[in-house]
C-alpha cells in the first residue's frame, strides 16, 4: 500500500528521522497559513500524489514570499499532474505539503527494501542523489552501495559504517547520519515496509542530514497489524473501479483495452491477457476472482467489468479447482438476471464439475459463445473485435 | 519414482479443523494421501473424521511418525506454524496459505537455513505425485501418472499445463507449485535438479511469471545441468509495467524481471518456449 509523502514524514518524525519543518494543506488558505507559520522564506509547495517525478511535471515549486506561495498553491491544487509514473492520463492534485526551504550542500539517495533472493533487507545508498535511481543503476551501477542486513540480527554498527563511509559523509555529519539510518531501519521493520526511500537525502550547509523527500510503501499482507497505516489510505488516489472490486475481494486492475475478462488465479489471468493481445485485441482489465469465488463475487465481477464503457466483449476463462464450474455457471446466470449484459460473452471452462456447469448454462437459455479450448477462445475473441 | 512425495509420505495437516483445512484434507484423503494427523492448538484429543487431532506438531510427529506437513493456517499465524513444523523434525513442509507478510517469510527463510527440511510455498497449490500422494488444493482428477515433471509459480496455470499434458496423452511424474510470493522455499532450480536426477522423469515443463529473476537463474542452471527436454512458459508478457513491482524492487535484479528478458534467457539455453498458453500441448507432442 502506498501512502503520501506528508504521511510518510509523520512516520519519520515519530521515529526521529529528521525532516524539514512543514505541514499538509488541503486548500489554498491552509497553504498560506502553513507558509506563514514557517516564518522564513523560501518555502516549498509540493503536490501530494501517489507517484514520483512530481518536480519534473511541475508539481513542486519554490516560493520566495507569501504571495508567491499563494499563487503556486492555487496553481498546483487541482492541476492534472502528469509524471513518468502516473501514465499519460495524469493525476489530479488534491493535497499539498508546504515546507521550509533548506540551504543544500549535497543530495544523496537512501532506501531500504526486502531482497527476495537473499531473504535479507538491503540498504541501498548512492552519492548520486536527486536523480532517477533507475537510471543510475543502469548507467553507473558502481555508484550504488548495497548493505545487506540479516533480519534475525537487525541493524548493527558495521552496517551503518559501511553505508556512511561508502557515501563519504563529512565528519561533522557522521553521528547524525548513523542515527538517521538506524531509526529509518527500525521504522522499516516496525511497519512491514516493502520500501522506504529518501530521494534526496540532503546534507545542509550547516552539516545537518535531512530527509527532503519520503516514500513509504507498506506490505498489504501486513496491514492487519498496522491499523494506523490503514487510516492513511486515500481513496482519491485509487481507480474507483479497483476500489469497488476490493470491497468484494476481487483482484481487479483497470486497463485501457476493450476485451473484458474474468479469470481465476493471477497466473492464468496474466496468461489470458497475453492471449487476448496475441489474438490482435487488447485487455480492458486484469481480474482474478480467486480460488474460492462464490456466485455473488462472479456477479460483482461482471458488474465491474461492464461499468467500463470501453468493453466490447467479455472472455471468461476458468479452470475449475476449488472454484467449481457449476458455482461459476450459477454466478453467470444470476448476474445475467440482474444486469443487462449487452456485449458478447465468450466462455471457456475446464476442471471440476465442468459437465454440470455446461448444463446450467445451456438450461439458462443465455446467449453465450462457448469455446472448446484456449486457441478457440482466442480465435472467437479476434473474430468479435475485428 | 517421483520427487519429494510418494506413497510413503505420512501427512500432518496444520489447521485441520478450519473450514478450508477440513475441506482440503478430505480431498487429499479421497485422492489417496496418507493423512495421519492434524494439529489445531486447543483441540488436541478430538478427531476430524478419522484423523486424530493434536495440540502441537511435536505430539503429532511423536505419535504418528508424520514426515510431511500441509499448512492451512491463516496468514497471521502461518510463519509460526511453518517454524513449528521445522522444529518438530518434519522433512517436507507445504505452505498453502496466501498472504503471509514478507517480513515473516524472511524470518522463516533464515530460520530454515540450518534445518534439515524442505519448504514448498507459501501461496502455492501444493505438490502432487499422481496416483500416489496429493498435498495441496489441486483438482486431483486432472492429473495422470506418467513421466513429465511440472514446476510452476502459479496455481490455476499449473492445472492448465497439466490438463494440456493429460489431453495429449502425457502423464506426470510429480507436479510442484512453488508459489508466487517474493520470498519462498523451494525454487525452480531445486525442482529442476530433482527432476534431472529422477529416473522416472523424462521431460520437464517450467511455468514462470514476470517479476524477479528466478527464471533467468533457472535457465542458467538448465544450461549447465539439465539434459532432459524442457518446455517453458512465461505469464504476463503483455502486462503493463510498474503496476505490481515498486521501482526500487526492479533495481536489485537489474534488467531482469521483464517477460521478454525471461523468454530470451530461456530460449538462449534451448528451452522450448510456448508463445501462447494454448500451444503447450502441441509443443509437448513435438518435444516429448
Amino acid at each position: 500500500m502506498k501512502i503520501h509523502e506528508y504521511q510518510a514524514k509523520e512516520l519519520f518524525r515519530k521515529f526521529d528521522v529528521p525532516v524539514p519543518e512543514g505541514s499538509a494543506a488541503f486548500t489554498v488558505e491552509e497553504a498560506v497559513d502553513v507558509a506563514g507559520t514557517l516564518g522564513e522564506f523560501p518555502v516549498v509547495v509540493k503536490a501530494q500524489i501517489h507517484a514520483g517525478g512530481r518536480g519534473k511535471g511541475g508539481g513542486v515549486k519554490i516560493a520566495g514570499d507569501i504571495e508567491e506561495a499563494k499563487s503556486y498553491a492555487s496553481q498546483i491544487l487541482g492541476m492534472n499532474l502528469v509524471t513518468h509514473q502516473t501514465g499519460p492520463e495524469g493525476k489530479v492534485v488534491q493535497k499539498l505539503l508546504i515546507e521550509q526551504g533548506l540551504a543544500i550542500d549535497k543530495e544523496l539517495y537512501l532506501s531500504i527494501l526486502p531482497d527476495r533472493a537473499t531473504a535479507k533487507n538491503v540498504i541501498m545508498a548512492s552519492e548520486a542523489g536527486g536523480m532517477n535511481i533507475e537510471e543510475v543503476a543502469e548507467k553507473t551501477p558502481e555508484k550504488i552501495i548495497k548493505v545487506f542486513v540479516d533480519p534475525m540480527l537487525g541493524i548493527q554498527g558495521y552496517h551503518l559504517r559501511e553505508a556512511m563511509f561508502g557515501l563519504n559523509i563529512p565528519k561533522p555529519a557522521m553521528k547524525e547520519f548513523s542515527k538517521l539510518l538506524k531509526n529509518l531501519y527500525n521504522l522499516f521493520v516496525k511497519y512491514d515496509c516493502s520500501l522506504v526511500e529518501i530521494n534526496p537525502l540532503v546534507l545542509t550547509k550547516d552539516d545537518r542530514v535531512i530527509a527532503l523527500d519520503a516514500k513509504v510503501d507498506v506490505d498489504s499482507n501486513a496491514l492487519y497489524r498496522h491499523p494506523d497505516i490503514v487510516e492513511y489510505r486515500d481513496l482519491d488516489e485509487e481507480d474507483p473501479l479497483e476500489v469497488e472490486a476490493s470491497k468484494y475481494n476481487l483482484n481487479y486492475i483497470n486497463l485501457d483495452g476493450n476485451v473484458g475478462n474474468m479469470v481465476n488465479g493471477a497466473g492464468l489471468a496474466m496468461a489470458t491477457m497475453d492471449m487476448i493481445k496475441t489474438a490482435g485485441a487488447s485487455p480492458a482489465n486484469f481480474l482474478d476472482v480467486g480460488g474460492g469465488a462464490n456466485a455473488e463475487q462472479i456477479e460483482n465481477g461482471f458488474r465491474i467489468i461492464l461499468s467500463d464503457p470501453n468493453v466490447k466483449c467479455i472472455l471468461i476463462n476458468i479452470f475449475g479447482g476449488i472454484l467449481r464450474c457449476d458455482t461459476l455457471s450459477e454466478g453467470i446466470v444470476q448476474a445475467a438476471k440482474k444486469i443487462n449484459i449487452e456485449v458478447p460473452v465468450v466462455i471457456r471452462m475446464e476442471g471440476t464439475n465442468v459437465e454440470r456447469g455446461r448444463e446450467i448454462l445451456a438450461e439458462s437459455g443465455m446467449e453465450l459463445i462457448n469455446a472448446v479450448d484456449l486457441n478457440d477462445a482466442a480465435a472467437k475473441i479476434a473474430e468479435i473485435v475485428n | 519414482m517421483s520427487i519429494f512425495v510418494d506413497k510413503n509420505t505420512k501427512l500432518v495437516v496444520q489447521g485441520i479443523t478450519g473450514k478450508e483445512g477440513m475441506f482440503h484434507t478430505r480431498n487429499c484423503i479421497d485422492y489417496g494421501t496418507n493423512v495421519v494427523a492434524g494439529v489445531t492448538p486447543g483441540k488436541g484429543g478430538q478427531k476430524m473424521d478419522e484423523v486424530p487431532v493434536f495440540n502441537t506438531v511435536k505430539q503429532a510427529v511423536g505419535e504418528t511418525g508424520a514426515n510431511a506437513s500441509m499448512i492451512m493456517v491463516p496468514p497471521p499465524f502461518a510463519a509460526d506454524a511453518i517454524m513449528e513444523a521445522a522444529d518438530s523434525g518434519v522433512a517436507l513442509i507445504v505452505a498453502i496459505t496466501e498472504g503471509i507478510p514478507v517480513m515473516d517469510m524472511m524470518k522463516v527463510k533464515n530460520y530454515l537455513k540450518d534445518k534439515d527440511c524442505r519448504l514448498i510455498g507459501p501461496n502455492c497449490p501444493g505438490i502432487i505425485t499422481p496416483g500416489e500422494c496429493k498435498i495441496g488444493i489441486q483438482p486431483g482428477p486432472v492429473h495422470n501418472p506418467g513421466t513429465i515433471g511440472v514446476v510452476s509459480r502459479s496455481g490455476t496455470l499449473t492445472y492448465e499445463a497439466v490438463h494440456q499434458l493429460t489431453q495429449n496423452g502425457f502423464g506426470q511424474s510429480t507436479v510442484v507449485g512453488i508459489g508466487g510470493d517474493p520470498v519462498n522455499g523451494t525454487n525452480f532450480i531445486d525442482c529442476l535438479d530433482a527432476f534431472q536426477k529422477d529416473d522416472a522423469t523424462t521431460g520437464i515443463i517450467m511455468v514462470g511469471e514476470i517479476g524477479g529473476d528466478a527464471e533467468e537463474q533457472a535457465a542458467e542452471f538448465i544450461k549447465a545441468n539439465v539434459t532432459k527436454p524442457v518446455i517453458g512458459f512465461i505469464a504476463g508478457l503483455t502486462a503493463p509495467p510498474g503496476r505490481r513491482m515498486g521501482h526500487a524492487g526492479a533495481i536489485i535484479s537489474g534488467k531482469s524481471g521483464t517477460g521478454q528478458s525471461k523468454v530470451e534467457a530461456m530460449k538462449a539455453v534451448g528451452i522450448h518456449v510456448c508463445d501462447t498458453l494454448g500451444v503447450m500441448g502441441a509443443i509437448a507432442r513435438d518435444v516429448f
